[in-house]
């Protein structure tokens, strides 16, 4: 089992470098054939597309475009999967994410021009030319339309749900077909199920409100893991290395917790007892603080874990090219793998940390305190 | 990045570290005295730990 | 900070919330209930079968317990028979001991009073023999006298002498 799964790590780690490798020329072609078609080529382009750029910023940018999340599915190179992009810019447009590699990357839509930026791979609104302006910080300053496309995330996560569904509905259907014993693929998963509810939530929640949050936790859980696991393929997705989403799970933990919270919970936040009462309004500013800290740390942590796995794996990787010799690559090479086995157990660790705090954050809104004086 | 922002994060990585360090140290010492409450003292170690690394985090990305 | 920001997509935030919420509520009801539900029920179905299993070793016990007491209460009575019986029997043959002695001893007191009646019987007959017999001696006695009186005392002498004897 343990021997298969080597095997198997081993065939990634070697598909994610030919990924990389891929991509690099594949930028570099797209490049190479955008500065001569256009003279008027954006700013944006001549700061990262040149061939002048050295293999270190090479791969630096690789890393980042790895980390962003696009328009298009790209799987190595030369494959690329469009997917539509849509946007609400005073109406609405849709096209196809193809359309960006056209010409200068620059796209009619119902008389507006929309642009890519390299900066953080989301799409502005330019002139015809495809120029986008920066701050001094270095930010965009281009008017941004709503950007409603099924991005590469968007789509991990409609197949991700799509996978559990089918996994757990099935497993769910095994057990009336099999008179209560699991079968299929999902009965690997039936032990996290109940390590879940025996070791997760019934100690941090309680055994009488526990019921209520277990669909919550359970799909969090899985989606977050089955994610990072996605992420660890070579397909390239980093989806919950995205703030976006790690805001979005915080923010449902956060308003499970306020919307499912007892009296006590705003007793204690509000009028804490058995506290001088001149403290309690101190006490109370700093409670209030502690419930949006929370989700902010949950979001955070998530972001911040994924994020940093994915660009220290990528720069291992990465050493591999510059190092161009057997024994720098050969040790990058092992170190790349033994961090893959790293983030193998990280993967599955920020899920249960995510899921665990969560579990934390509901007792803590449905404890009922029967010693008041206690505290 | 300027260097001010990055002497801090230093220091916020090293804080951090010993902070988890030490929080690992201690729940091996617990688990060593108590090998039978190993599951509760993993449970609370990875409470404390994620909680300080969300600590950490959150002044790294705010400097 | 700032660069978070500048990297936060509203709409793959408005497509994480839609997504995943869909995806919990129909997870919540085509996979999380019955699977919650049947693991439940397994738990129940494994809890009730081994407690029906301690109640069934408990009964056997039980009966087990039953049948020793059983068994001792038949093996006391068979024996309290036994004991019954073997008094019974003592009894029986001490009674016809006993009866037999005083039949023995009414039979032997009987005997003896037959026997002593007997001998006064035979005395008596005897006595009255011997008077006879005397007489009858006497009278030879005389009639022998009455022809040699030498001889008459001669006898007289030698039934004398025999009766010394005597």
């Amino acid at each position: 089992m343990l021997k298969r799964a080597l095997h198997i790590l081993t065939i990634i780690t070697l598909f994610s470098i030919s990924n990389l490798v891929a991509q690099e020329h594949h930028e570099e072609a797209k490049h190479e054939t955008t500065s001569h078609q256009t003279e008027n080529h954006s700013s944006e382009h001549n700061q990262h597309g040149e061939e002048n750029l050295s293999l270190k910023d090479k791969i630096k940018k690789d890393i980042k475009h790895h980390l962003q999340d696009t328009h298009g599915f790209h799987i190595t190179k030369g494959i690329e999967f469009p997917l539509p992009v849509i946007l609400w810019d005073e109406g609405l447009h849709i096209f196809s994410s193809s359309k960006f590699h056209e010409g200068n990357g620059v796209v009619e839509s119902n008389g507006k021009y929309y642009a890519i930026s390299h900066g953080n791979g989301h799409i502005y609104r330019t002139d015809a030319s495809g120029k986008i302006e920066h701050n001094e910080k270095g930010f965009e300053t281009n008017k941004k339309p709503i950007d409603f496309s099924i991005t590469k995330n968007v789509f991990m996560i409609m197949i991700t749900g799509l996978l559990m569904f089918l996994l757990f509905s099935g497993l769910a259907k095994s057990y009336s077909k099999n008179g209560g014993i699991a079968k299929g693929p999902g009965r690997f998963l039936e032990p996290i199920i109940l390590y879940i509810r025996d070791d997760i939530a019934i100690p941090n929640i309680g055994e009488k409100h526990y019921k209520k949050y277990m669909p919550y936790l359970l799909t969090i859980f899985f989606f977050i893991w089955f994610l990072n696991l996605f992420g660890l393929t070579p397909l390239g997705v980093n989806v919950t290395g995205n703030i976006a989403i790690t805001v979005a799970l915080a923010l449902l933990t956060y308003l499970i917790t306020t919307f499912t919270a007892k009296k006590d919970y705003w007793k204690h936040i509000f009028w804490m007892p058995g506290v001088p009462v001149l403290l309690r309004p101190f006490l109370a500013l700093i409670e209030l603080l502690g419930t949006i800290i929370k989700p902010f740390a949950l979001t955070i942590r998530l972001y911040a874990n994924m994020f940093a796995g994915h660009v220290v794996l990528m720069s291992i990787i990465g050493l591999i090219f510059l190092y161009k010799n057997l024994v720098g690559g050969g040790l990058s090479f092992l170190l790349a793998f033994a961090l893959s086995l790293l983030e193998l157990l990280v993967a599955a660790l920020q899920a249960y940390i995510f899921t665990m705090l969560s579990a934390l954050y509901f007792g803590a809104a449905v404890e009922e305190h029967e010693h008041e004086e206690a505290h | 990045m300027t260097i001010p922002s990055i002497i801090g994060g230093g220091l916020i990585v090293i804080g951090a570290g010993l902070g988890i360090g030490k929080i690992g140290g201690s729940a091996m010492d617990a688990i060593a005295r108590q090998p039978e409450a190993s599951g509760k003292i993993q449970t609370a170690m990875l409470i404390a730990a994620a909680l300080i690394e969300g600590i950490g985090f959150a002044a790294l990305f705010a400097s | 900070m700032d660069k978070l920001l500048n990297e936060f997509s509203v709409g793959l935030f408005f497509w994480q919330i839609l997504l995943f919420v869909g995806l919990l509520l129909l997870l919540r009801k085509f996979a999380w209930k019955p699977i919650l539900d049947a693991v439940n029920e397994r738990e129940d179905n494994i809890k009730n079968a081994l407690e029906g299993a301690e109640r069934a070793k408990q009964e056997m016990l039980n009966l087990q317990a039953d049948n020793e007491k059983i068994l001792k209460e038949a093996r006391a009575e068979r024996d309290a028979l036994l004991k019954d019986a073997r008094e019974m029997k003592d009894n029986i043959i001490n009674q016809a001991k006993e009866e037999a002695q005083i039949q023995a001893n009414k039979l032997m007191e009987q005997t003896k009073v037959a026997i002593q009646n007997e001998k006064a019987k035979a005395i008596s007959d005897m006595k009255k023999q011997m008077g006879e017999l005397s007489v009858a001696i006497a009278e030879k006695v005389v009639k022998k006298e009455l022809s040699d009186k030498e001889k008459q005392l001669q006898l007289v002498d030698q039934l004398l002498n025999e009766v010394t004897l005597n």
